[in-house]
């Protein structure tokens, strides 16, 4: 058994499991305050990791200017998303609300593609120190930074939640809609909001990934990812995202370190969470900390 | 979703028997009629290249079909559709090359391997829906996917080659002779689903789409009916990706992607949700829109101003972007589909000018 490099595998779970319920996050939010499910949040990521990269390669800002702009540029586009294509189809049926993100991320997909290429670049070096140990283990900066952000979107996501006025709005609007609106909130604005929120959030996720792992479209399999971290935590339980994320990004390296020392199969790893979603639906569908449907006739 | 409040008026039926019948005007039979006389002649009448493309959307549209069973009547989204796709092509060219069996045989014989494989993933069916269950559906996908790309003794790991039928003798081996294989079996499966939707079965699986609770409380088995949906879906779909194995006459492991099954559930949204034609109708609108892309973008690059020559290089690009805003602008515009379209369109005519 080698210890050393399950430890540096499980610290590696932590850290992109951690990515993983920042994303899931974003995804669960839309879902809880507009019932839609977004296939399309890999593809939010890649945008906002190419905006960002552009503006700092191409356009020559430097980083902390660039960053705050394609901010901007997110929720513009988030709120664009939400009023163009999802305004129409409210209480239409699943299938349709499904299929609407679905052809969103083929668009977005090939227009991405197409503006900025199917290769991979990255970002020029942020921070002045590449490395820095860590009780013993190598961690890059990067790493750590991506930590450190992580908890601080949750803390801002919490904190927004439970004090602010919008937050507030938001959540009523989540448990009941047309309570809500009868005390005053205004739906149409709380959805364009979620939207608005899940983007800017998203585009943090890819910018911190893209700083990592350089920006290119395979970015938007994190979308694909999220799926097994939501389902895990429960669909509309934004800790349980978290904690699904993070359950997941072990799990994934966990399951590397069995194929790499033991089975040698391959490729394990991008399928293990996929066997787990599918374990955790059949016995527990409605993940740790997700709400049961109750059905009354 | 088989809304009544939308509906013109104009059901004149008087007993529950005419609401019974396959065709249910003459029109509509008259109109099958002459498309299955073009169709058996189409290989005699029409160049290569549209038997070709024909082939395809028979292929594409017995897929659908099978997936519009599963969507369209029983109310069950699938994201996996193109995974069992790609087991009942392999499977039929693993029982062809190993086990010697007759192609024209083996085709069916996949679509039955298929359906229980499809059962077996349909399983948590039993205790989830709607969202739930897309989501276990696409977990599906990448398993089985997966699974092609491992299994080497029933894929090579990359793909395998599939040899085209003969019939008694006469070997099928150009597009030409090929062709009536798949309209046979787009006619076969046509009708079968045409015959399930006015059986006790196939008011069962509607009646769990439109109101699953009511649908338990009248006597209907839910997880059986919800899983045989997925036994039915996959059968369909298991022909159909083994007549698209032996006339592409290679399996590829990469061509089963989300994509396609993406693709698959564009044909049934874009042809009609429930519609039998319509799920033919979609896969020859979403088979024959990259040609059409491809005629207009070549229009453009040769008349228009300079400005469309980015099209030139990015024309996979220009017809997914395509793909994906048809979808959208219909899902708006037009949720039920274009067999619901035609059907607006023929009532409207007949009662002309007195619509309501």
């Amino acid at each position: 058994m080698n210890w050393f490099l399950l430890t540096q595998l499980l610290a590696n779970g932590l850290i992109v499991g951690m990515l993983y319920g920042v994303v899931a996050m974003c995804f669960v939010l839309i879902y809880k305050s507009t019932q839609v499910v977004n296939f399309a949040q890999g593809e939010f990521l890649v945008l906002g990791a190419w905006v960002c990269l552009a503006m700092v390669v191409k356009a020559g800002l430097p980083f902390y200017v660039a960053f705050p702009f394609t901010l901007v540029f997110m929720t513009i586009f988030g709120i664009l998303i939400q009023t163009v294509i999802l305004r129409p189809l409210i209480g239409e049926p699943i299938i349709s609300i499904i299929m609407v993100t679905i052809a969103l991320s083929i668009i977005m997909q090939s227009v991405l593609n197409w503006t900025f290429g199917n290769s991979s670049a990255s970002f020029p070096q942020i921070f002045p120190v590449e490395n820095v140990s860590l009780f013993g283990l190598q961690v890059e900066t990067a790493y750590i930074m991506s930590l450190v952000l992580s908890f601080f979107v949750m803390a801002l996501f919490y904190a927004f939640f439970q004090y602010s006025k919008y937050g507030l709005a938001m959540r009523a609007t989540a448990y009941d809609q047309q309570a809500a609106q009868s005390l005053g909130v205004s739906v149409g604005q709380v959805f364009a909001m979620s939207w608005a929120i899940s983007a800017v959030v998203s585009g943090i996720a890819g910018i911190i990934i893209g700083i990592v792992s350089g920006v290119s479209s395979s970015l938007a399999v994190i979308g694909i990812k999220v799926f097994p971290a939501v389902i895990v935590g429960g669909l509309d339980s934004i800790v349980g995202a978290i904690v699904g994320g993070v359950i997941i990004g072990l799990l994934e390296n966990f399951a590397e370190f069995v194929d790499g020392q033991y089975l040698q199969w391959g490729n394990l790893y991008t399928i293990a969470p996929f066997y787990v979603l599918i374990i955790i639906l059949v016995i527990k569908p409605y993940g740790l900390f997700g709400t049961r449907d109750i059905e009354r006739i | 979703m088989g809304s009544t409040a939308l509906r013109p008026c104009g059901d004149f039926r008087t007993t529950y028997k005419t609401d019974q019948y396959l065709f249910q005007t003459k029109v509509i039979g008259w109109t099958a009629a002459v498309a299955l006389v073009v169709m058996i002649l189409a290989p005699v009448l029409m160049s290569s290249y549209v038997v070709n493309l024909l082939i395809l959307v028979g292929i594409s549209g017995i897929s659908a079909l099978g997936l519009n069973v599963l969507v369209g009547m029983t109310g069950q989204i699938s994201l996996g559709h193109a995974a069992f796709y790609g087991f009942g092509a392999f499977s039929s060219a693993y029982l062809a090359n190993n086990y010697g069996v007759p192609v024209l045989i083996a085709i069916p014989l996949a679509g039955v391997m298929t359906a229980i494989v499809g059962m077996v993933f349909g399983l948590p069916a039993a205790r989830i829906k709607g969202l739930y269950l897309a989501i276990a559906t696409l977990a599906s996908q990448f398993i089985l996917v997966d699974f092609f790309s491992r299994a080497t003794w029933f894929t090579n790991g990359y793909g395998v080659d599939a040899s085209k039928p003969d019939f008694f003798g006469i070997p099928l081996d150009t597009d030409e002779k090929y062709f009536y294989v798949v309209l046979a079996w787009a006619v076969i499966s046509m009708i079968t689903v045409a015959n399930l939707k006015r059986s006790r079965d196939g008011r069962a699986l509607v009646a769990v789409r439109d109101h699953y609770l009511s649908a338990e409380i009248m006597g209907i088995n839910l997880t059986k009916y919800r899983i045989l949906a997925f036994g039915i879906s996959s059968f369909f779909a298991g022909v159909a990706g083994a007549l698209y194995a032996h006339y592409i006459e290679f399996v590829s492991v990469e061509t089963f992607s989300i994509a396609l099954s993406i693709n698959f559930l564009a044909m049934i949204i874009i042809g009609g949700l429930g519609s039998v034609p319509g799920a033919f109708l979609g896969a020859m609108f979403i088979e024959l829109l990259p040609q059409l892309v491809q005629i207009i973008s070549g229009f453009l690059i040769s008349v228009g101003p300079s400005v469309f020559g980015i099209i030139e290089n990015g024309k996979s690009y220009v017809e997914q972007i395509t793909v994906g805003t048809v979808i959208i602008l219909f899902l708006i515009f037009e949720p039920e589909g274009i067999a619901h379209r035609i059907g607006q369109i023929r009532k409207s005519i007949k009662l002309y000018p007195f619509s309501y």
